[in-house]
């Protein structure tokens, strides 16, 4: 085993070294999907109402039409959970007789340029009966409310619920008890790219290639093929460069299984490129979610019981392969956090409305629960008297493994010391000095903690757990050397934008004495790389890592014995270094070309001994890790105008060994810029009838370089036994934290008006109104 | 069919000689007209700045013009930022600093930095957040991108 001594130069792993994937990027020579030309441009009307029947489609004579009418031979997206009372609904392709949300897709219009195709489907007229439409999740609730789908009684499609013995007796015996009612409004992922397809029909087998903005190529390839009814080796599926996902493009389009049953029988060429309106209305949102919160307390401000009411609103489908129990599932399993609590009550619900479908983002659930509880520990901490660290000292878990109120289980992890490093770095007695001086200026300063655990690289059972007919877990790598020594990873994962492509080749390089540059990795194309789940739930760098370690130690087996023949040395006596095998202490050395080159074209030297070829496979399936990390931010509130300046962002943070340091801050700064837009801006607003009052990034608001303060990082590296290369996911940590960070440090601000922002975004209106209901403010 | 019109297009110093709606956008016609596909297509109303190219010096969000308002100007993409295969400072810069990770918006990024610093060397460090905060980038939260383009600031003043 190489020893990991981190920058010191001897290993890749460790080192920020620059990324393989920019030379493209940075030229213009990447290709994303929307580069592609196409014979044929699809456009989708889109229904304007959210709820109704469907009277009449018409449109121009002429016009290149498709409507559910032509689809009757397909099945609808139906995702299956086999727990918690779920309740499978279908999605069709397109709207079949009514419609559910705005923006559903109702008809599909093609034509040879994207603008005439643009033009025409504005000339499609629908006319719809508009029923009563369902907005709020609560309100679905309601006795005698319509139902969004008829086999979901009481609009409830999912609902969990969990009682620890002796739950009421722990209950009973609290000292006090801290009550959170908050409400997280609904959130677009946003990446930079819209979703984007293009469906190319090849006449000589029969055979269509979708490319499209997923993160996960191959089980689109299954899905769309299950649902069209054709065989899957005709269909291959390519991400190519994808300009983001953050969990959106995860999730089926019903806009690709059209594409490519319409390639299939124009027997052509089609595509389509989503505007940012309808990715705003109608690729997939997240994050809308009631959470009723209470916190019995000892009477050392011990946690001792926690009980929640979830209600997540779904919208009016459920999303492939995950299933919308994603985030009231993931609520029910998560909600206590990093805390030692083991008496939990929860009841956890996912409710249909006439909404756009909610499908994962960055962090899933956890931005939200976070937040909560992170709520619920300032206002004990104000209750008690006591600093907001001083109630988390007395309360995050410590030992470990550490089994959770429900069962999962923490490997060794940080939480008290990330904290405690934190506290050191922004100097918290410092800032409380300079708070009141500004407070004594009518200026008005507060700081927010958060702590918090971010569940990684999870393998099947976790999915399993949740009943889910689909378990991703599992990653395969296939590691070919080819007779010119030239060395090729193919994956399952399909990263878009995580850096992956150099990561996983520092994790090889270190094994196979090969530099990193030499070490393609090949990812997103169906034909080429083997099944696999693609990139989500920080589980790339370690589940693709772990098989990238195990694929590349055979490899490293199988050159040494080669090696050995071709150097006359015995094994132990072999290094692979700088491209080649070396005989230790000698110059005797041959290089790895030479033996790939031996491997293929001259067996007969092995006498049977070793097999031809160098390809050798590794999968991986490991029981999941738990990252940690300390946020801090700093924020400035004006209380006239309700508007919040973060001054500061701190993170401290433990995701084991890090790959490659540049790599991995990266991840976190865009995960905490994520999380202080979600905090503070970012926000789908539907109005009564269910029509979208955000349908451009004028309305919907990620945060600009102004928004974004400076982010100051320090990691503590726990070398975990979870993950064989001993690195934990920090993909979503970054957006976890930030939202109660930021939502505590506003709280903290507006001490002295007694008020309690418990909603996400805490808009400058929402401030301005808790300020004005308290009386106490100008 | 509405009108046509037969305008050039001056991209990176190569004349494209097109046809093109008057409603036609630059943005649509540098990728599809002209096939320069490194500009890159984000929001189509002039708030995410992915579509940011130099327009006779000017860094312009190209969703937001006309291709015939830009007929006979001087149009730099970021294809035309390296000089052979010899990359730009910014360009170097963002590789350096990782001032990217998915790429899509980064285009838009690079045109916009060269552009401002071209026209104000010695811009400040204030005023420079001013002018990076008109683009959108989603995965790498400013940090490195602020970082990348103060380096090419000071390699860009360089001799």
């Amino acid at each position: 085993m190489t020893a990991h001594t981190k920058g010191s130069g001897t290993t890749w792993v460790g080192r920020s070294i620059r990324r393989l994937e920019d030379p493209a990027l940075v030229t213009g020579r990447g290709r994303f999907t929307a580069d592609l030309t196409a014979t044929h441009w699809v456009r989708f009307v889109r229904s304007a109402v959210a709820a109704g029947r469907i009277e009449t489609i018409t449109a121009p004579p002429g016009t290149s039409i498709i409507t559910a009418a032509d689809l009757k031979a397909l099945k609808p997206i139906r995702p299956m959970l086999h727990k918690f009372n779920y309740v499978p609904v279908g999605q069709p392709i397109l709207a079949d007789g009514v419609v559910r949300f705005t923006g559903e897709p109702i008809a599909a219009v093609f034509a040879a340029a994207k603008d005439e195709a643009e033009d025409l489907s504005d000339q499609v007229e629908v006319d719809i009966t508009e029923t009563a439409a369902l907005v709020d999740g609560r309100d679905a609730l309601a006795d005698g409310a319509p139902l969004v789908h008829s086999e979901a009684a009481g609009n409830v499609i999912v609902e969990g619920e969990i009682t620890t013995p002796g739950f009421g007796d722990v209950w009973k015996s609290a000292h006090h008890v801290i009550r959170v009612d908050a409400r997280s409004y609904r959130q677009n992922a946003t990446p930079m790219e819209a979703r984007a397809g293009h469906a190319v029909y090849d006449a000589a087998t029969g055979r269509v290639t979708l490319t499209c903005t997923t993160q996960m190529p191959h089980l689109t390839r299954t899905a769309i093929a299950d649902i069209i009814g054709m065989p899957e080796h005709d269909l291959r599926v390519v991400a190519p460069d994808v300009g983001g996902g953050f969990g959106q493009k995860m999730s089926l389009a019903p806009e690709y299984v059209l594409l490519v049953w319409l390639a299939r029988r124009l027997r052509s060429s089609v595509a389509w490129t989503e505007d940012r309106r309808e990715n705003l209305i109608a690729a997939f949102h997240s994050r809308d979610q009631h959470v009723e919160l209470e916190g019995a307390f000892d009477k050392n401000a011990k946690l001792i019981a926690l009980s929640a009411d979830i209600v997540a609103n779904i919208g009016a489908y459920s999303c492939f392969p995950t299933t919308c129990g994603v985030e009231p599932l993931m609520a029910l399993a998560e909600l206590p956090g990093p805390y030692d609590v083991q008496a939990y009550h929860c009841r956890s619900r996912g409710v249909l409305t006439h909404t756009c479908p909610m499908a994962p983002y960055r962090g899933v659930s956890r931005p939200v629960i976070t937040f909560v509880l992170e709520r619920l520990m300032d206002k004990a901490a104000a209750a008690f008297g006591i600093e907001p660290t001083e109630i988390r000292r007395r309360n995050l878990i410590d030992s470990f493994p550490y089994t959770s109120a429900t069962g999962l289980v923490f490997d060794d992890g940080t939480y008290q010391q990330t904290m405690e490093m934190a506290i050191k770095a922004i100097d918290l007695a410092s800032f409380r000095r300079r708070q009141n001086q500004a407070r004594d200026r009518g200026r008005y300063l507060g700081i927010g903690f958060a702590t918090f655990s971010e569940r990684t690289g999870y393998g099947s059972p976790a999915f399993a757990a949740r009943g889910m007919e689909i378990t991703p877990g599992w990653e395969t790598v296939n590691l070919t050397i080819d007779p010119s020594g030239f060395v090729e990873a193919r994956i399952g994962s399909s990263p878009h934008g995580q850096g992956l492509r150099t990561t996983l080749a520092q994790i090889i390089a270190d094994e196979i004495g090969i530099d990193p540059q030499h070490i393609k990795i090949v990812h997103g194309d169906t034909d080429r790389a083997p099944y696999g789940w693609g990139t989500f739930a920080s589980r790339s760098l370690v589940i693709c890592g772990g098989a990238s370690l195990l694929a590349a130690r055979k490899m490293r087996a199988k050159l040494l014995r080669i090696a050995s023949h071709l150097l006359e040395a015995s094994l132990g006596d072999i290094q692979l270094k700088a491209g080649s095998a070396q005989v230790i202490g000698t110059d005797r050395a041959i290089p790895i070309a030479a033996l790939a080159r031996a491997a293929y074209h001259q067996t007969h030297i092995f006498k049977g001994d070793i097999e031809p070829g160098l390809s050798e496979t590794g999968s991986y399936d490991p029981p999941g890790t738990f990252s940690n990390a300390c946020h801090v931010a700093v924020v400035d509130v004006d209380v006239e105008t309700g508007r919040v300046a973060v001054e500061k962002f701190l993170v401290a943070e433990d995701a084991g060994l890090i790959i490659n340091p540049m790599i991995a801050d990266g991840q976190v700064h865009g995960g905490v810029a994520q999380g202080i837009g979600n905090a503070l801006l970012e926000e789908i607003i539907y109005d009564e009838t269910g029509n979208i009052l955000t349908s451009t990034l004028a309305d919907f608001l990620p945060p600009t370089a102004r928004e974004i303060p400076p982010i100051e990082l320090h990691h503590i590296e726990t070398l975990t036994g979870n993950s064989i290369t001993k690195a934990k996911g920090l993909g979503e940590g970054g957006a976890i934290g930030a939202p109660a960070a930021v939502i505590n440090a506003l709280n903290d601000a507006l001490s002295p008006f007694g008020v309690s922002i418990d909603e996400m975004p805490a808009t400058p209106q929402r401030i301005r109104a808790a300020l004005r209901d308290s009386g106490k403010a100008p | 069919m509405s009108s046509q019109a037969d305008i050039t297009l001056s991209i990176n110093g190569r004349d494209y000689p097109i046809r093109v709606e008057p409603r036609r956008t630059l943005a649509d016609a540098i990728r599809e007209e002209c096939g320069q596909t490194g500009t890159h297509i984000g929001c189509e109303h002039g708030v995410c700045g992915a579509c940011t190219v130099i327009v006779d010096g000017e860094p312009v969000r190209s969703c937001l013009m006309f291709a015939v308002q830009a007929a006979g100007k001087a149009i730099r993409t970021v294809e035309g930022l390296a000089n052979g295969d010899e990359m730009h400072p910014m360009q170097r810069a963002f590789m350096e600093h990782h001032g990217l990770q998915c790429g899509f918006c980064t285009p838009g990024f690079l045109m916009l930095a060269v552009g401002v610093l071209e026209r104000e060397p010695d811009i400040s460090d204030e005023d420079l957040l001013d002018i990076l905060s008109s683009n959108l980038c989603r995965c790498t939260g400013y940090q490195n991108i602020i970082k990348a383009v103060r380096a090419a600031a000071t390699a860009m003043r360089l001799p």
